[in-house]
């Protein structure tokens, strides 16, 4: 356990993509089986102990604790499991220093969080928080209540995986047997150490890890050979691979998370033997709503009835990966549309449709199409070979995403902080506004937050601004005066209740400094409330 | 009868006023007579007519401000040694806060109160430790006056210092640390645990060092950071004030991982809203554990509470069958949470 609470503690406050994998790495190489196999499951949220509750966690600590002590730290630290692994006092030695007892394996605490019955827990936990320290405590009662938070996602795991495997197996490859697997992974690790076979999911329903587009960019039109490529929409959803074998029915996001019980109307209408690549959506009598609508149902792990019925969701397909067993990755695009569309036909699955292939003789014509499309819906057009074979990851030169031209207004910096990992000394994350009439004149109202898209030397300049023009600072928040203008490019302007404009960005970005633009005449609210589409 | 120390022992805007021995102590505004219990900047101000501390924190101050700025007259008392202020018996007892922190102990007819400026009680190898002495009146601070504030070993901290290094061999750790004190800690803990190599240090750590040495405390190998070329700081141990550390000045450093030493660490909160990777809980303040520990062996029947988060530690107090006092005294940070001036780092 001690391990794995070191782990937990450095994850969360490394900034750092490459130092994550190293510390995961670290992990499953030094830590022996099974306890690394379940710190694997718990940092890909495989485990869930629901007799493992809070107010079992404050119950114990007010027993222990002196009441007023106990809420008035409570009040400090502003979390439960951290107050309460820290304040813990062991029973047998007063300073807490000096305990003989070795705190529990990670196993340990699995295995009696998940067969103690509810009325042994308290007595189990209470053992447990005794014989450790701090992290450990913490680590403990996180992994309890099912908030580990650490910042690193499945898939930064598994590539840490990959890499433990020094190169014999690949991260894509670990993702097409995972949902097979079950913790504490010994299989897996058996392979990754090459001391066993590749795990043979059978008829599971694993994920394969999708194909994805280059954007593309002005140098690639100008070298694009049109005719060999087919177009589509892009539509502004989330990317899922619905996989329905004999081993069950499976939504996966494009992250490999199992998104399965946010959407049971899909599930239920995956009545076929088959895995496709689509977009899921809020569709409403044909029309695709903006992202914002789909936004409530991910919120959301489990839906209600009224909102499945207020925003009721379809998946629009893309490609057909695998059909009644046989693999068709290998096919080029063309033949596998070609087996889609036949597919599709037979099967006319229920809240589904077909991307529909965009007929533009010329890529002129293909571009004023795609400047044409307004509906927030649509980013922009994809491109894909036609002979290209679906392929893990993002390859080269395969399959282009073109998004639109993105839309933008004059907005004021507000406030500002610092950023991560090499900008952490800089004030490169933004807070801008636009103008409104309010009680006492013009005031400025915050629409967004980006983060700053510039050359090192403009990131030295805007920090020094921001240091220069500080009124107030709100911990690590920097409160500026107006004077700074941005240009900020977005994809859609979409209306939102949970901003005090109303409104919320798609994708906002820095477009450039407006060094040269009073900040008095930056844009107005009303200008980009004219924006979202009716 | 004997006087309660509560008639001659007052706080004032100034400092804490002893008025039969016509002086105060760690005094905010230039004063007559000073007593100062350490060399910290909030503790021991400049341009007193006369100070008496010990001679340790007396060379540190005369670095830290310049040879003539403590006093116009400046007075070393050692450790253990009485000495007669008016009608108060005076000595200084060892603090275990920094090197030369104490602790004013004053008797006056028969009444005995201890300042005990700020302390701690777990070892350290560049002080000398906190002595208890019984008392009618034993004034605290409480600093980390909450329960959830409990340091761990320093050693374990440190192991994690260096388990970090090994992991990420070509990157710096810069360690955030306060010149007096933490730093020289820092430098101890490490030599202790067999680094034996080069410790780099930002240029405001240096002057102190330098006098630690010259007051008798080694400490190995120090050479400046600043100047140096990315790629000799790859794989080094960097200390810098805490101000320093994710800002400008860091920007020397090769990919950094950033840690601070800080008792306050021990809230992950804090870490990550200060952009801390590599949190390390030492400090030089009593954790809750220390306070309640030192106010039962000081056995005081009454508990006054200079500065920090005394609420708490009243309400221990109180619980316990003492009188707990709030005095309030206005003008005392925490130099763990100071923020280096932002400047500092340029003219390092």
């Amino acid at each position: 356990m001690i391990a794995f609470a070191t782990l937990l503690e450095r994850l969360t406050l490394t900034p750092g993509r490459l130092a994550k994998l190293a510390l995961l790495r670290e992990f499953f190489r030094t830590e022996p089986d099974p306890d690394r196999g379940w710190g694997l499951a718990a940092l890909t949220g495989t485990l869930s102990f629901p007799l493992a509750k809070p107010a079992l966690i404050r119950a114990l600590a007010q027993a222990r604790t002196d009441p007023v002590l106990f809420e008035w730290s409570c009040d400090y630290v502003g979390d439960l499991a951290e107050t309460v692994s820290l304040i813990w006092p062991a029973r047998d030695d007063a300073f807490g220093r000096n305990s003989v007892r070795t705190p529990p394996m990670l196993a340990e605490v699995v295995d009696g969080l998940m067969h103690t019955p509810k009325a042994e827990l308290p007595a189990l936990l209470e053992g447990w928080l005794d014989a450790s320290d701090p992290p450990v405590r913490y680590a403990i009662l996180k992994l309890m209540t099912g908030a580990l938070r650490v910042g690193a996602s499945a898939r930064l795991a598994k590539t840490a995986l990959a890499e433990l495997a020094g190169g014999s197996v690949s991260v894509d490859e670990i993702e097409e047997v995972w949902h097979g697997l079950a913790p504490p992974y010994a299989e897996l690790f058996d392979w990754l150490e090459a001391r066993g076979p590749r795990p043979d999911p059978q008829d599971a329903p694993v994920f394969r890890s999708p194909m994805l587009a280059q954007p593309l960019e002005a140098a690639d039109i100008a070298a694009l050979d049109y005719a060999a490529y087919c177009a589509e929409w892009k539509w502004d959803g989330i990317r899922v691979q619905l996989v329905s074998v004999p081993g069950g029915r499976r939504i996966y996001s494009r992250g490999s998370d199992d998104v399965s019980a946010a959407f049971p109307e899909i599930v239920e209408a995956m009545g076929f033997d088959a895995v496709l690549d689509g977009e899921l959506l809020v569709i409403r009598d044909g029309e695709v709503a903006p992202f914002a609508d789909l936004q409530q149902r991910l919120n959301r792990k489990v839906p209600g009835v009224a909102l499945m019925e207020q925003h009721p969701v379809a998946v629009r397909l893309y490609d057909l990966l695998f059909e009644e067993g046989e693999d068709l990755r290998a096919l080029p695009f063309e033949q596998r549309r070609a087996r889609l569309e036949a597919w599709f036909a037979t099967h006319r699955p229920p809240r589904m449709d077909l991307s529909a292939v965009i007929e533009a003789a010329d890529f002129d014509t293909l571009s004023s199409l795609r400047d044409g499309a307004r509906a927030a819906s649509i980013e922009g057009v994809m491109l894909k070979r036609r002979d290209s074979p679906y392929v893990a990851g993002r390859p080269k030169g395969l399959w282009w995403k073109w998004k639109r031209d993105p839309l933008t207004i004059d907005a004021v910096v507000m406030y500002a902080q610092r950023g991560h990992g090499k900008r952490s000394s800089f004030y490169s994350d933004y807070t801008f506004g636009l103008w409104r009439d309010g009680a006492e004149g013009a005031e400025l109202v915050p629409v967004g937050k980006a983060y700053s898209g510039f050359t090192d030397a403009e990131l030295a300049q805007m920090d020094r601004w921001i240091r220069n023009n500080t009124t107030r600072r709100y911990g690590p928040v920097r409160e500026v005066a107006p004077g700074l203008v941005l240009e900020i490019a977005f994809d859609a302007a979409q209306r939102s209740n949970r901003h005090k404009s109303g409104v919320a960005l798609r994708f906002p970005r820095v477009a450039r400094l407006r060094p040269d633009k009073p900040f008095e005449e930056a844009d107005r609210l009303e200008t980009l409330l004219r924006l979202i589409p009716s | 009868m004997t006087p309660h120390p509560s008639g001659w022992l007052t706080p004032r805007p100034e400092g804490l006023w002893c008025a039969p021995g016509g002086f105060h102590i760690d005094p905010v505004q230039p004063v007559a007579h000073a007593i100062v219990t350490h060399a910290h900047a909030d503790h021991a101000r400049p341009g007193h007519e006369h100070v008496l501390t010990t001679p340790e924190s007396l060379a540190i101050m005369r670095t830290r401000m310049g040879e003539d700025r403590p006093a116009r007259e400046q007075q070393e008392l050692r450790y253990g040694e009485g000495l007669r202020i008016g009608d108060v018996e005076v000595r200084l007892e060892p603090a275990g806060h920094v090197l030369g922190s104490a602790q004013v102990v004053m008797e006056y007819r028969g009444s005995r109160a201890v300042v005990s400026g700020d302390y701690k009680r777990v070892a350290d190898p560049s002080c000398a430790p906190f002595v208890p002495v019984a008392c009618d009146v034993f004034v605290t601070e409480a600093t980390f006056g909450l329960p959830v504030f409990r340091h761990p070993d320093p050693r374990g901290e440190i192991g994690r210092l260096l388990d970090s290094v090994r992991l990420f061999a070509e990157r710096t750790h810069v360690v955030g640390c306060y010149a007096l004190g933490k730093c020289q800690r820092l430098i101890l803990l490490l030599r202790e645990a067999g680094w034996d190599g080069p410790i780099y240090l930002h240029g405001a750590l240096m002057s102190v060092c330098d006098t630690y040495e010259r007051l008798g405390v080694p400490l190995g190998d120090l050479r400046a950071a600043t100047g140096r070329a990315r790629a000799e700081l790859a794989g080094a141990i960097v200390l810098a004030p805490p101000g320093a550390i994710a800002d400008r000045w860091a920007r020397r450093l090769a990919d950094p991982v950033v840690g601070l030493a800080s008792g306050w660490m021990r809230v992950r909160q804090r870490a990550k809203a200060r952009g801390v990777e590599l949190p390390l809980v030492i400090s030089d303040h009593a954790d809750w554990d220390e306070l309640c520990r030192t106010i039962d062996e000081v056995d005081a029947p009454e508990i006054w509470v200079t500065h920090g988060r005394e609420e708490a530690l009243i309400h221990w107090i109180e619980g316990s069958g003492r009188t707990g006092r709030a005095l309030r005294l206005l003008g005392y940070g925490d130099e763990e949470e100071a923020p280096a001036a932002e400047g500092e780092g340029a003219a390092a």
